[in-house]
C-alpha cells in the first residue's frame, strides 16, 4: 500500500504541476496569432530524451527494488554476505562521478587540457568499478553463493548485473565521445565544442544517475 | 530560437531524398514509412489473432464438430489471440502507426526528433513479432497459459507450449518492450521540444495529447512487464523460486519452494492496466478529431477533454488491483481499488459526454469515419458501463471470470478501440495514401462490424450472468445451463464468422483503393490541423517544403461565426490582424 | 440516418434482450441476496445512463445530420462550464450510488462471523477434495512436503490437530448443513484455481503457497456445481466438484460415513495372502495371473494403479459401475461384487493383484502412430507420456494394458455408458475429454500410439 500511495502522490503532484504553471488552463480559443511555443524546456531534444529514459529505468529499477522488498520478507529469504569490495566499487563509482562533472565544469571554463584528463579517467574508474563487479560476483560464487540457491542471491547477480549493463551503455556513449577528443578538436570550431559538451553533460548526468541508482541498490542489498 | 533548430536540423540532416528503394521503403527513417510499416505488420498479426478467434468460436459454438481441435489448441489459441490483439495489434497500431504519423504532422514538425532511434524501433518490432510467430512452428507451439501468463501454470510441466512456446512469448514481449521504449522516448521528447512555432500545448489535437499521454503511460508501465518476464524466465529456465511456490507437479513434489504467485499478478497488472488506457487514451484523442471534423464543430470542452486525458491516465496507475478482487490477495485492497476505479468512471463519462455534446447543433456529415466514430460512442458507452459492474468489488464477485467479463473487454477493449483504428485509418487514408477509398464498401464494412460484434457480445454478458465460466474448452453439463446456451453459443459464432469475413472487405477496399480509389484532394473533409495542410498528398519527405508552418489558432476553428468556410485552418493567420468570431475576446 | 435508427433500435433490442432473454442471475441459494441487490442498482443507474446517452445521440444526429442543399452550420460553442459541472456533479452521484453499497456489501464479505463453520477446499489438477476439521474444531498443519500416495491432502503426521481431520478425497462432493455460516479455507496443491458456486454468488483463487478464505450461508437444499474458475491447465474445463446443501439430519447421516486422517493411516494394509483366496474367482476370468482374456471380455488387471483398481471395485459394489443401460461387460462383474463384502477384502484382492507379475498384454489394435501421437498430447496430461497414469491425476496406467479394453472404454465414454453416474467424477471428466476423438478412426490411433509406449 506505500507503494500505491507514493504513486496517488507522484500522481497528484504532476497533475499539480501542470495546473501550477496554468498551462493546461489556458482557454486556446481566446488567442489568436503566433504564441511563443512555450516549451516544457529550452533544452536539446537529446536532453529531453534522456531525461525521458531516465524516467524509465527509474521505473524499471523501483519495480525491481519494491520485488526485492516484498520477495525478503518471505521465509525462505537467505542473504548473501556483502563482498566488501562493494565499498571499493563504490568508491570507483563516485569517483567516475567526480571526473565527468569536473570535465564538464573544466569544458566550460575552456581549460581544455585538463577537461581531457578527467574525461578520459571518468571512463577509467568506470571500468575499474565494471571489473570489480566483476569480482564481487566471483568472489560470491565460489563461496557457494550461486545464482539460483537462493532469490536473495538471484537478485543480487540481476539487479547489479542490470545496472552494469547500463553503465555498459554509458561507456559506449564515452568511447564515442573519448575518441572525438582524442582525435583533436578545434578550438575555433564552435559547432564540434558544443557537440562535445552535450556528449559531457549528456554523460555526466547519466553517471550521476547510475551513481544514484547504485546507492540506493547498494543499501539495498546490504541492509536485507 | 530552440525550436527552429531542432527541426531544421532534421531537416538538413536528411532531407537529403533517400532516392533507392531499400533507403526510401524498407531501412526507412521517414516517420511515415516507419508508420506504415508499422501499421501493416500490427494489421498482418491482427488478422491471425483474427483467425484464431474464428477457430475458439468454432470449438466452442460446435463442439461436435470440431473436432479438430484439442484442449490445448484451444487453450494456445485463447492465450496468443489475446496477447496478439492487446500488445501486437493495438499497442503497436496505435502508437508505432498513428503515433508515428501524427505526431510530427499534426504538430508541424519535419520528423520525429530521433529518426534512427524510430527506425530501430520498428525493426525490433518486427524482430518481436517474428519471435512471437516461430513459437507457432516449434514442436510443442505456443504458450496456452492464458494472455495473463500466470504462473505457476504459465511455467508448470503440463502447459500447453511449457516446452519452448512461453520461452518465445517472453521473450518476444521483453523485445517489444525495447522496441516501444525506442519508440516511446522518441514520441514524448517529439511532441515536448519539436512543436512548430505557435503550437501551445494547449493548440495540440487531441491525437496529440492521447498518444503523449498514453505513450508516457507505456514507458512507465512496460518496465513492470519486463520485470516480471525477466524473473518469470529465470524461474522458468534456471529455477529460481521467485514466482514459484512449493507444489505438486504430476505427482512429485517441485523442486521450487517460497514463491507468491501473486506477486506476478502484482506486476502484470500494474502494467495490464495502464496497458487499457494506452490503448484507449489514443483512441479517445483520435475518435475526438474525427467527430469534429465531421461535425463541423468544435470539439466540446476541449480543455475538459484535456484534462480527463490526463486524469485518466494517472489514475489508471492506482486502479490495477480490480483485476485482482478475487485472486486471494489481502481482500481489504478491495475497499482502495474500487473506489479509485470508479472515481476514474467520472473522467470516462465526461468524455463521452463531450463527444456526444460535439455532435450537438454541428452539421453532421455521415461519412464513413464519422459512422466508425458514432459507433465508437455507442459501443463504448455500453463496454464503459458494463466496467463500472466489474469495477465495483461486489458486483465483480458473481461475475469475475465469467463470460461477462469476456464480453466487457471485448466492447471496451476490443470493438471500441477497433472501431476507432478504422475511424482513423478511414479518416486519413487519403492523406496516407492520396486516393479516396471506396465508399459503399466502407458502409457495408462499418454496418456488419458494428451490428455484427454487438450480436456476438450482448448476449455473452447475458450468459456471463448466468455463472458460465470463461476459458472453458466445452462447457459440458453444468446445472447453470441448459440447450439454449449451447444455441446462442453457435449464434455467436455465426456472427462472429460474419464479422471476420466482413474484415475481408475492408482490406479488399484497402489494397483496391491504393490503385483504382479517386485521387484524393490534400483536404478531402475540410480539417483544420497541421497534416491537412500538407504541400503535398501524400505528404513528401520533410513533410512541409521549404518553410514549416506556423500556427495561429487552436485546432478545432470549425464553423467559427463570420468565418467564410465552415474551416479555419491552424496555419491560417487571423485576417488583418483583427480576429473573427471570438465571443472571449482577444488577448496577444 | 440510417445510423440513428440503428442506434435506437439497438438500445430497444438491448432492454428487451434484457428483460426478454432466458439467461440471468440464477436463483440464488445463499445469504448473498445483498450481492444482487447491488447488480440490481448498478443496472439502475448504468441502463439510465445508457438509454439516455445513445438516444440524445440519436437525436443529434437526425436533428442536425447535413441535408443536402440545405444551408447550415454548425454552432461555435468551446464549452459550456455550468453544463460541464452539472454533469460531473451527477456523474459522481451516480457513481457514489453504486459504491457505497457496494463497500458495504464487501465489508461483510471480508469479515466472517465468529459462529463460522471452518471447512477447507483442497484444488488439484484437476479435481477438488475436502477437508473437515472433526471433533476437535481444529484443521492439522499441511505441507506440500508431506504430500504422497498414501497421504494426498500433506497433513502433518505429527500434529494431533490433523487425526481427527475428515477427509473428502476422491467422491469430489461436499455436504453442508443449510443455513450454517460456512467459511470455506482454499488451498491449491499446484496452480490457480478459483472455487466458485454461481447459486452461492461468490467465488475466490485458490493460491499455491498460501490459504485464501470466502464465506457464505446456504440457504436452500440442493445439489450445486463447483467450477473452476480460473484457468488451471488444459483439463481445467473438466474440473468440477459438487456441494449438496443438507438438511441437518442428512448432513449427520452423511458426516458418520466419512473416515478421519487416523481412519486412513491406521487402516491395515492389504494381505495379499487372504487376497489369493478371494481371487480365485476372479481368474476365472481375468486369468490365473490377472493378464486379462479377451474371449472372456475380462481386461488386464496386473500392472494397475492398486488405487484405481480399489475404486472401481468400489463403483462397482456401489453400483456406479455396471448399473448403465448399454454396459453388458459391466454388469456381469455386478453379481461377483458379493464375494468382495467390505473394505478388507477389496484391499487384500488389490494387494494380491499388485504382487502378481505383470507381462504386457498382446496388442491387437492397430492404428495411424503419429495421429495417435498427436492425440495422446492431451491424454498425456493425466496418464502421462508414459502412459503410467499418474497417481496425483487419479489417472489409471494404459500402455501394456489390455488394448481391446481401452477401446471399449472410451467407446463407453463417448457414448455415455459409463462415466455419467453422479459418483464417477473421473469418469465424467473423461466423458468429457472424449470429445477430442471423432470416430472409431481417432480411438484406435490413439491406442496404436499407446501401444508403442
Amino acid at each position: 500500500m506505500n507503494i500505491t500511495l507514493l504513486f496517488v502522490a507522484l500522481a497528484a503532484a504532476i497533475i499539480l504541476w501542470f495546473f501550477v504553471i496554468r498551462r493546461l488552463r489556458a482557454k486556446p480559443w481566446t488567442t489568436e496569432g503566433i504564441l511563443e511555443r512555450n516549451n516544457i524546456t529550452s533544452l536539446p531534444a537529446e536532453k529531453v530524451g534522456l531525461w525521458a529514459f531516465l524516467a524509465v529505468v527509474t521505473s524499471l529499477f523501483s519495480l525491481f527494488f519494491i520485488m526485492y522488498a516484498e520477495r525478503s520478507g518471505y521465509p525462505d529469504w537467505r542473504p548473501l554476505p556483502d563482498p566488501s569490495i562493494l565499498w571499493v566499487n563504490t568508491f570507483f563509482l563516485i569517483m567516475a562521478s567526480i571526473c565527468y562533472q569536473l570535465s564538464r565544469n573544466l569544458l566550460n571554463s575552456k581549460n581544455y587540457k585538463y577537461m581531457k584528463i578527467s574525461l578520459y579517467l571518468g571512463g577509467i574508474f568506470t571500468i575499474f568499478f565494471i571489473l570489480g563487479q566483476i569480482s564481487a560476483w566471483q568472489m560470491a560464487y565460489s563461496s557457494g553463493f550461486f545464482f539460483a540457491t537462493n532469490p536473495a542471491n538471484t537478485f543480487f547477480y540481476l539487479i547489479t548485473g542490470l545496472h552494469g549493463l547500463h553503465i555498459l551503455g554509458g561507456l559506449f556513449v564515452w568511447i564515442k565521445t573519448a575518441l572525438k577528443v582524442w582525435n583533436g578538436l578545434e578550438y575555433n570550431n564552435l559547432n564540434q565544442i558544443a557537440g562535445i559538451r552535450l556528449s559531457i553533460q549528456l554523460c555526466s548526468f547519466y553517471w550521476h544517475y547510475l551513481l544514484l541508482l547504485w546507492l540506493v541498490l547498494f543499501y539495498l542489498l546490504s541492509t536485507t | 530560437m530552440a525550436y527552429v533548430s531542432i527541426a531544421d536540423k532534421d531537416h538538413e540532416q536528411h532531407m537529403h531524398d533517400p532516392q533507392s528503394f531499400i533507403t526510401k521503403y524498407i531501412w526507412s527513417q521517414d516517420h511515415k514509412v516507419i508508420a506504415i510499416q508499422y501499421a501493416l505488420v500490427a494489421i498482418f498479426v491482427g488478422l491471425i489473432a483474427m483467425g484464431l478467434s474464428v477457430m475458439m468460436r468454432l470449438q466452442l459454438g460446435f463442439p461436435e464438430w470440431a473436432t479438430f481441435i484439442t484442449p490445448e489448441e484451444y487453450y494456445q489459441y485463447v492465450t496468443m489471440h489475446g496477447m496478439i490483439m492487446v500488445i501486437y495489434l493495438l499497442t503497436a497500431l496505435f502508437l508505432g502507426g498513428f503515433g508515428n504519423y501524427l505526431i510530427p504532422l499534426q504538430l508541424g514538425a519535419r520528423d520525429m526528433v530521433f529518426p534512427y532511434m524510430n527506425m530501430l524501433s520498428f525493426w525490433v518490432y518486427l524482430l518481436s513479432v517474428i519471435v512471437l510467430l516461430i513459437s507457432f512452428f516449434i514442436p510443442d507451439g505456443p504458450t496456452g497459459a492464458g494472455w495473463t501468463l500466470y504462473p505457476p501454470q504459465a511455467i508448470s510441466e503440463g502447459t500447453p507450449g511449457d516446452g519452448g512456446g512461453i520461452v518465445f512469448m517472453l521473450a518476444s514481449l521483453s523485445l517489444f518492450i525495447v522496441a516501444f521504449t525506442m519508440g516511446g522516448l522518441n514520441y514524448v521528447t517529439t511532441v515536448l521540444q519539436a512543436r512548430t512555432r505557435g503550437m501551445t500545448l494547449m493548440r495540440m489535437p487531441l491525437s496529440i495529447w492521447g498518444i503523449f499521454v498514453a505513450t508516457i503511460l507505456g514507458l512507465l508501465a512496460f518496465p513492470a512487464l519486463l520485470v516480471a518476464a525477466i524473473m518469470m524466465l529465470l524461474d522458468r529456465v534456471i529455477g529460481t523460486s521467485f514466482f514459484m511456490p512449493a507444489m505438486l507437479t504430476l505427482g512429485e513434489t517441485s523442486e521450487f519452494s517460497g514463491g507468491s504467485p501473486i506477486l506476478f499478478q502484482h506486476l502484470f497488472w500494474f502494467f495490464g492496466h495502464p496497458e487499457v488506457y494506452i490503448v484507449a487514451l489514443p483512441a479517445f484523442g483520435m475518435v475526438s478529431d474525427v467527430l469534429a471534423t465531421h461535425a463541423r464543430k468544435n470539439i466540446f470542452g476541449y480543455r475538459m477533454m484535456v484534462w480527463a486525458i490526463v486524469g485518466i491516465g494517472a489514475l489508471s496507475f492506482v486502479v490495477w488491483a480490480h483485476h485482482m478482487y478475487v485472486s486471494g490477495m489481502n481482500p481489504y485492497f478491495g475497499f482502495f481499488f474500487a473506489t479509485t476505479t470508479l472515481i476514474i468512471a467520472v473522467p470516462t463519462a465526461l468524455k463521452v459526454y463531450n463527444w456526444v455534446l460535439t455532435l450537438w447543433k454541428g452539421d453532421l456529415r455521415l461519412t464513413v469515419p464519422m459512422l466508425f466514430a458514432i459507433g465508437f460512442i455507442f459501443t463504448f458507452t455500453h463496454g464503459g458501463l458494463t466496467g463500472l459492474f466489474l469495477g465495483n468489488v461486489t458486483v465483480d464477485l458473481p461475475l469475475s471470470d465469467t463470460y461477462f467479463v469476456v464480453g466487457h473487454f471485448h466492447m471496451v477493449m476490443g470493438v471500441s478501440p477497433v472501431l476507432v483504428l478504422f475511424a482513423a485509418i478511414y479518416h486519413w487514408y487519403p492523406k496516407i495514401t492520396g486516393r479516396m477509398f471506396n465508399n459503399t464498401l466502407g458502409t457495408i464494412h462499418f454496418w456488419f462490424t458494428l451490428l455484427g460484434t454487438y450480436a456476438i457480445y450482448l448476449p455473452m454478458h447475458y450468459i456471463g450472468f448466468l455463472g458460465v465460466p470463461r476459458r472453458y474448452y466445452a462447457n459440458g453439463t453444468m446445472d447453470i445451463v441448459d440447450e439454449s446456451v449451447q444455441l446462442q453459443n453457435a449464434g455467436m459464432s455465426v456472427a462472429a464468422i460474419i464479422v471476420a469475413l466482413t474484415q475481408l472487405i475492408f482490406l479488399f477496399n484497402m489494397i483496391w483503393s491504393l490503385k483504382y480509389g479517386k485521387k484524393a484532394p490534400g483536404n478531402p473533409w475540410g480539417g483544420t490541423t497541421l497534416e491537412w495542410q500538407t504541400p503535398q498528398t501524400p505528404a513528401a519527405h520533410g513533410n512541409w517544403g521549404e518553410n514549416l508552418p506556423e500556427v495561429h489558432r487552436w485546432a478545432y476553428d470549425f464553423s467559427v461565426p463570420g468565418a467564410e468556410k465552415d474551416f479555419t485552418p491552424q496555419n491560417e493567420p487571423a485576417s488583418d490582424g483583427v480576429p473573427v468570431g471570438r465571443d472571449h475576446g482577444v488577448n496577444h | 440516418m440510417a445510423i440513428a435508427i440503428a442506434l435506437i433500435l439497438l438500445v430497444v433490442w438491448s432492454l428487451f434482450f434484457h428483460f426478454a432473454s432466458p439467461w440471468y442471475l440464477t436463483p440464488i441459494a445463499s445469504n448473498w441476496g445483498m450481492i444482487d441487490t447491488t447488480i440490481d442498482i448498478t443496472f439502475v443507474v448504468t441502463g439510465i445512463v445508457f438509454v439516455a446517452v445513445n438516444l440524445f445521440m440519436a437525436y443529434c444526429i437526425i436533428k442536425f445530420r447535413h441535408k443536402k442543399g440545405k444551408q447550415q452550420k454548425a454552432e461555435y460553442e468551446p464549452e459550456n462550464t455550468k453544463l460541464e459541472v452539472w454533469l460531473t456533479v451527477i456523474t459522481t452521484i451516480g457513481i457514489a450510488a453504486m459504491l457505497a453499497p457496494g463497500l458495504i456489501v464487501w465489508n461483510d464479505f471480508v469479515n466472517p462471523p465468529q459462529d463460522a463453520v471452518e471447512v477447507e477446499v483442497v484444488g488439484q489438477q484437476w479435481h477438488w477434495s475436502f477437508r473437515l476439521p472433526g471433533e476437535d474444531g481444529q484443521l492439522g498443519n499441511v505441507d506440500v512436503r508431506y504430500m504422497s500416495k498414501s497421504n494426498p491432502f500433506g497433513i502433518d503426521s505429527e500434529d494431533p490437530a490433523g487425526l481427527d481431520d475428515i477427509l473428502i478425497g476422491d467422491s469430489s462432493t461436499l455436504h453442508l448443513p443449510i443455513n450454517q455460516p460456512t467459511k470455506v479455507l482454499l488451498r491449491s496443491k499446484d496452480v490457480l484455481h478459483d472455487f466458485a458456486v454461481p447459486q452461492f454468488r461468490i467465488k475466490m483463487d485458490l493460491v499455491p503457497g498460501m490459504v485464501t478464505y470466502a464465506w457464505f450461508t446456504p440457504t436452500k437444499t440442493g445439489t450445486y456445481d463447483i467450477l473452476c474458475e480460473e484457468l488451471c491447465g488444459i483439463s481445467h474445463h473438466a474440473m468440477r466438484g459438487k456441494v449438496i446443501v443438507d438438511e441437518p439430519s442428512d448432513y449427520q447421516t452423511w458426516l458418520q460415513e466419512q473416515v478421519t486422517f487416523a481412519d486412513l493411516q491406521n487402516r491395515p494394509k492389504g494381505d495379499p495372502e487372504l487376497g489369493k483366496t478371494n481371487f480365485a474367482i476372479c481368474a476365472a476370468c481375468h486369468g490365473q495371473n490377472g493378464e486379462g482374456m479377451q474371449v472372456l471380455n475380462a481386461p488386464k488387471l496386473t500392472g494397475q494403479e492398486p488405487l484405481y483398481l480399489k475404486r472401481q471395485l468400489q463403483y462397482w459394489k456401489k453400483g456406479i459401475r455396471g448399473a448403465s443401460e448399454g454396459d453388458i461387460y459391466g454388469a456381469t462383474m455386478t453379481p461377483l461384487m458379493v464375494t468382495l463384502p467390505d473394505q478388507a477384502s477389496i484391499d487384500n484382492v488389490v494387494a494380491y493383484i499388485e504382487s502378481l507379475p505383470s507381462e504386457p498384454a498382446e496388442k491387437t489394435i492397430s492404428g495411424d502412430i503419429s495421429t495417435g501421437r498427436y492425440i495422446y498430447s492431451t491424454c498425456s496430461a493425466c496418464h502421462g507420456a508414459d502412459g503410467k497414469g499418474i497417481w496425483s491425476m487419479n489417472a489409471p496406467a494404459l500402455a501394456d494394458m489390455t488394448d481391446w479394453y481401452l477401446a471399449r472404454q472410451l467407446k463407453n465414454y463417448k457414448d455415455g455408458i459409463r462415466g455419467k453416474h453422479p459418483g464417477d467424477p473421473y469418469g465424467y471428466q473423461m466423458n468429457m475429454m472424449v470429445d477430442i476423438l471423432p470416430d472409431e478412426k481417432a480411438i484406435n490411433d490413439v491406442i496404436a500410439y499407446i501401444n508403442t509406449l
